[in-house]
């Protein structure tokens, strides 16, 4: 009767006391987020209530989170008139976790959810999104649906026909080494699984490493964990979510960690030595194209951004103008930067690491998934080569077919940026 | 009968099928015209009316992975494709199955364009090669939303089972 935290997280939320791997669950939902896709969401959630003659209203307002990040500002008038779309369904149905445009509160949804403290442990999570794998970095079960699935849980509260995923165990031990960093560990992990690896699984993470991250660093593994098709990451709750949860996202109320039980049946356990680990870079155009940055150092690149919701935290900025402080970017390089929250811009500009990066040629954005996507800002020449702290790499996704996406490290890129070539920051002149 | 009408590697991300540019467009009667708007003679045979319902799309691993954008269903599900892969991404098989977008997995499947073949609940047989595959079934609860008719016909169904209590 042992179980993962994922199983143990189940099981509550469908009223039982154990499940089985395969078991078909409707857990009920304790956060459903969206962003500006919850036009369409909306869309499907008319439709479900089409010709039924029953009043369109959404199963419990206070658990519904819609974060405007995608586009924003709005770059064009259909995306405009979709968020106001979405603005007036956010006031008819009374949705209190909403995040207009605005610089007090706005940012990415991966980022907004856990710093306004919306996540909590054992928590079931959904968003129409694919990086929702963020939030198992706070001991909760989230993953990604599609728009019509979210139109579902609006109407029902819990999602139908949920498998409970196997799940694999990583196990990390040992100290990164100078300038190697969570987001080095993720991508070589993603290397290893392969992006189909973890198709249909959950990757639960274990060890002193993973143990002594901060959540800024959980955030980033469990992100990225969809990128070896995981199901969802997660990183059982312990002292620093509750740290976390406490004295960054200003949580009151109860919080109970869920854990699982020492025993668990996994599907796979993989060991990874952190102090072996040296910088990595994922090369176009498969986020498992994973190589250690040595092996493509003094490759040209026209562009690097740090940011997302990968690597726009705190200390990614932070790192990042620590390197670049009193030095010059290299001409012929852009460098974009778009922090993810309106709290980590604040807070940077208050510490001068946006004075700093700017100082050294950095063009600092407005917090949002900016150029991440290729549809709003920072999009590719033909033939450009970028280097970014974002986490994908496919073909056109910096919004130019012919033209090469590189992902890395906020120190990698930083390092980067000052050369003009992808450089090894361990090998700079420092 | 269905045809092939073109093939694609493995790793096919919803970035190319439905290019991030293109998010703003929602609606399911819009997005077809953007579907693979990066390859272009495929987006073009598409647009062009030359690929009619149930022509089919063989892919290798991995196909659909990336965003959960549902564009990247509705898109395809605009033309009736039915896409062959060896195996899917989690997010966009469960799209499909809620779209009713048909997706075969099929590991081993061999085809060229141009073959015909006829699908059945368990196998995929290339009528021009005479060669026969077998298809990995969808799990029975996924096989409820499809018999439903999708998902919104299946939430409809249970809200108004809901309202009725």
């Amino acid at each position: 009767m042992l179980q993962t935290v994922v199983q143990k997280i189940l099981a509550r939320a469908s009223g039982k006391n154990h499940v089985e791997v395969g078991e078909v669950l409707e857990p009920r939902v304790d956060l459903a987020m969206s962003h500006e896709n919850a036009a369409l969401v909306l869309n499907q959630f008319l439709e479900i209530y089409d010709g039924t003659g029953i009043e369109a209203k959404v199963w419990d307002p206070s658990k519904i989170a819609i974060i405007f990040d995608h586009r924003v500002p709005a770059e064009s008038k259909k995306t405009a008139t979709n968020q106001k779309k979405i603005r007036e369904f956010v006031a008819e149905q009374s949705i209190s976790k909403f995040h207009d445009i605005r610089g007090d509160e706005m940012g990415i949804c991966h980022q907004i959810l856990p710093e306004y403290g919306y996540v909590r442990p054992g928590y079931v999570v959904v968003g129409t999104d694919s990086h929702t794998t963020s939030h198992g970095a706070l001991g909760a079960f989230s993953f990604g649906i599609g728009a019509t699935e979210m139109a579902s849980v609006w109407t029902l509260g819990s999602i139908l026909n949920v498998e409970v995923p196997a799940t694999i165990k990583v196990i990390v031990n040992g100290k990164f080494q100078k300038y190697v960093a969570p987001k080095d560990l993720i991508l070589y992990l993603i290397g290893k699984l392969t992006a189909e690896g973890a198709n249909f699984k959950v990757i639960e993470f274990h060890g002193d490493t993973i143990k002594n991250m901060d959540t800024s660093g959980r955030l980033t593994i469990c992100n990225m964990s969809v990128e070896a098709g995981a199901t969802s990451g997660i990183v059982p709750s312990d002292e620093e979510t509750v740290r976390y949860l406490r004295d960054v996202a200003g949580v009151k109320d109860e919080i109970n960690l869920v854990v699982p039980d020492p025993d668990a049946s996994y599907d796979r356990i993989i060991e990874i030595d952190a102090s072996t680990l040296v910088p990595q870079i994922a090369c176009p155009h498969t986020v498992d194209n994973v190589k250690p940055v040595n092996e493509v150092e003094g490759l040209k690149i026209e562009q690097v951004v740090i940011g997302s919701c990968t690597n726009g935290r705190l200390d990614d900025l932070e790192i990042a103008a620590s390197m670049l402080k009193g030095k010059k970017i290299a001409k012929g390089t852009r460098m974009l930067v778009f922090p993810a929250s309106g709290n980590i811009y604040r807070e940077a500009l208050v510490r001068g690491y946006l004075y700093d990066l700017m100082e050294a040629g950095a063009v600092i954005a407005n917090p949002g998934c900016g150029p991440c996507l290729g549809v709003h800002q920072g999009a590719l020449g033909d033939g450009e080569r970028a280097l970014s702290t974002t986490n994908r790499n496919f073909k056109g996704r910096m919004g130019n077919p012919i033209s090469e996406v590189y992902l890395c490290s906020p120190a990698v890129a930083a390092a980067s940026a000052l050369t003009g070539v992808i450089t090894n920051p361990n090998n700079g002149s420092k | 009968m269905a045809k092939v009408i073109y093939k694609l590697e493995d790793d096919i991300s919803t970035d190319i099928i439905y290019p991030g540019r293109y998010m703003a467009t929602v609606l399911p009667t819009e997005t077809p015209q953007y579907a693979f708007a990066d390859i272009e003679d495929l987006n073009k045979m598409l647009n062009d009316k030359k690929a009619p319902p149930n022509s089919v799309i063989v892919a290798g691993k991995n196909f659909g992975c990336g965003s959960s954008r549902e564009q990247a269903c509705s898109t395809l599900k605009g033309y009736e494709l039915i896409i062959v892969a060896r195996n899917f991404a989690r997010i966009f098989l469960q799209n499909s199955i809620n779209l009713g977008l048909q997706t075969i997995v099929c590991p081993d499947a061999e085809a060229s364009v141009g073959d015909d073949m006829e699908i059945s609940a368990d196998k995929l047989i290339n009528k021009t090669s005479g060669k026969s595959f077998e298809i990995i079934p969808l799990p029975q609860a996924r096989q409820a939303i499809i018999d439903a008719g999708g998902l919104i016909p299946y939430t409809r169904k249970r809200l108004i089972e809901k309202a009725g209590k």
